[in-house]
């Protein structure tokens, strides 16, 4: 769908649709623009995990850790510290990228399932730190009503905030796929021995793979915490980490803006849905066997697949 | 941290007590998944929920007949065959179909399970707090190294080698038993000499349900059975078959002692940063050994 489009003309309609979202704030309520904001930083992140599950073939079981120590970074410089609240945006996806790269380094000697396993219990490692350390973290609790600094601190001003570092970090990451060095990751994912026959460095490639997308993780769990405005230990837990990997599988793993239409429907639909009844995990759960049944591509892989044949029979005429 | 001098042998003895019968539960919820695991080659995320499946229809069952022993052993017997009886539905009606799909999905297919049965146990149960007595004769506690230990974990500590041999007999001794060992190898070659290797899975999926019953059977009267306990084991279960060896039945023994007593000792050395114990040793050994430390089937 979106190689239809970007034909005829990439940027307009880029842009088009960048002005519709600028535009929202000034026609919707303002728990609207709360709702897209957060489906913006959820994108971010199921954006990154795909960086690594769907182009990278590694099975990053939990991404939502990251996500975390981003959130934990950025609330606990405005909290714990008198730093300026820049240097706070600038450490959490830093910080993320480290923790990344350190664990990417234990996890990169094995693959998938096993590579998978390490990850979490790594993950989980961090996880029951942040539980237990009451003095740092506040615990169970979690770190509640962090000051966000002014200039972000409205609904709208924080909207196009995380608008426009989505925008930014979206281009980065389509560049970063189109480069050689993306080919070269999905290359690695389809035949890791070949690739390692012809010279490629197979860990190279995983290991800054895995930075880039912890790198932006970071980046999506601060922005989490301008909405929000608190940060509890769930964001490290393991279930939420499963939950991204749903987004991507509903928007579909291989295409580019699958995950953030995966993202877009899951906040969507929990927000809705939970309105009318309390078992909103039972009726995510049958969405998603219903996903595995009947599209196994994504939504997004549906559709691109649907556009092709159309495509492929007007050409045959 | 106080590394305080009152850490005595019989601490230390009565501390290792407590771990090797936790251990034993791990083992009974480990063993069940690690047999999935090796057969289907998949993990099954909602081997946790059929877990709490398990401790919540012991606690019904308990009630229903009155709190004695009658009811207890009546809940060892049918909470776990309740949980097979879900699996089984779960398995033949869906999962089957899906055995010819890639890894993820089949992941992706338990972790839907997971959603739904963890919210059908809200709608039966509800979200509160419920505890069960063990029966009269399990209760009260014994002196082992000079200081009072449940008999409810004594009985656990005799039960968990029980179920290990029990099951080493079965996959050993019996023909479904070897068959399913085969399968778990060659899948094929299985079906080549005319078994139904669907069958043989449906089997396996529900002997491996039918132990995380059993365990969560088991467990009911040592905690409070609450939502959430599904999340707390499958991590830890995953954990111990992964540092065990996948599909490893003894494996999941050796890696549900080394959970089990890391973190008894976690709550007797540093109780504030218990539960970080048992992570780190997973981390330890899956950094010596990344491939678990026994044989893996796969």
């Amino acid at each position: 769908m979106r190689q239809a489009i970007t034909n005829k003309n990439p940027f307009l309609v880029t842009a088009g649709i960048l002005v519709f979202l600028a535009c929202l704030p000034l026609v919707l309520p303002k728990f609207y623009v709360y709702i897209l904001s957060l489906i913006f930083v959820t994108a971010l992140l199921a954006m990154s995990l795909n960086l690594v599950v769907g182009h990278g073939g590694m099975y990053q079981f939990h991404h939502g850790v990251f996500y975390g120590i981003g959130a934990y970074t950025l609330a606990l410089v405005l909290t714990k510290t008198s730093l300026p609240a820049w240097i706070g945006f600038a450490a959490a996806p830093v910080c993320s990228a480290i923790a990344g790269l350190l664990i990417g380094l234990f996890c990169v000697r094995l693959t998938k399932l096993y590579f998978g396993m390490l990850q979490i219990s790594l993950g989980s490692l961090i996880w029951a730190i942040a539980f237990r350390w009451y003095a740092l973290t506040g615990g169970d609790d979690g770190i509640h009503g962090i000051p966000i600094p002014g200039w972000i601190a409205s609904i709208s001003n924080s909207y196009y905030f995380i608008l426009f570092l989505l925008a930014v970090c979206l281009a980065v990451m389509y560049l970063i796929l189109h480069s050689p060095f993306g080919s070269t990751l999905r290359a690695v994912r389809d035949n890791p021995e070949r690739c390692e026959a012809v010279g490629i460095n197979v860990r190279f490639h995983q290991l800054v793979a895995i930075s880039i997308a912890t790198f932006f993780a970071g980046l999506a769990g601060s922005l989490f915490v301008v909405v929000e405005g608190s940060v509890f230990p769930d964001l490290l837990f393991w279930v939420l980490s499963l939950e991204v990997f749903i987004m991507c599988l509903l928007g579909g793993w291989f295409t580019f803006a699958g995950p953030i239409l995966g993202a877009a429907i899951i906040v969507a639909l929990r927000t809705f849905v939970g309105v009318y009844t309390e078992y909103w995990t039972l009726i995510l759960g049958i969405i998603l066997i219903l996903l595995i049944f009947f599209l196994p591509e994504g939504v997004m892989g549906f559709v691109e697949a649907k556009i092709k044949d159309r495509r492929e029979t007007a050409t045959r005429r | 941290m106080e590394w305080s001098e009152s850490i005595s042998i019989a601490a230390l003895g009565s501390h290792l007590l407590v771990g090797l019968s936790r251990a034993m539960i791990l083992f009974i919820v480990t063993s069940g998944l690690s047999f999935v695991l090796g057969v289907l080659r998949v993990p099954n995320v909602a081997h946790g929920s059929l877990y709490m499946i398990g401790a919540f229809a012991a606690f019904s069952i308990v009630n229903a007949l009155g709190g004695g022993a009658p009811g207890f052993w009546a809940a060892l017997v049918f909470a776990p065959l309740i949980v097979a009886g879900v699996s089984l539905v779960a398995e033949r009606a869906l999962f089957c179909h899906l055995y010819e799909r890639e890894h993820l999905m089949l992941l992706l297919f338990t972790f839907a399970l997971m959603l739904i049965l963890g919210d059908l146990v809200k709608m039966v149960w509800g979200a509160d707090y419920r505890s069960i007595m063990a029966p009269e004769f399990l209760r009260g506690s014994l002196p082992v190294f000079g200081s009072p230990f449940p008999k409810y974990n004594l009985f656990l500590l005799i039960v968990g080698p029980v179920v290990a041999v029990g099951l080493w007999l079965f996959s050993t001794r019996t023909r479904i038993g070897k068959i399913a060992r085969a399968a778990a190898v060659d899948r094929e070659m299985v079906g080549a000499v005319g078994i139904n290797v669907s069958w043989v899975f449906a089997f396996a999926f529900v002997l491996g349900c039918f132990l995380a019953g059993l365990g969560g059977a088991l467990v009911a009267p040592t905690v409070s059975v609450t939502l959430g306990m599904d999340h707390d084991i499958i991590i830890e279960a995953f954990l111990i078959v992964t540092i065990g060896g996948l599909g490893n039945m003894w494996g999941a023994m050796v890696g549900s002692l080394i959970f089990g007593i890391t973190q008894s000792f976690g709550v007797l050395f540093w109780p504030q940063f218990a539960i970080v114990f048992p992570y780190a040793a997973v981390v330890i050994v899956l950094t010596l050994r990344p491939k678990g430390l026994l044989k893996s089937v796969w």
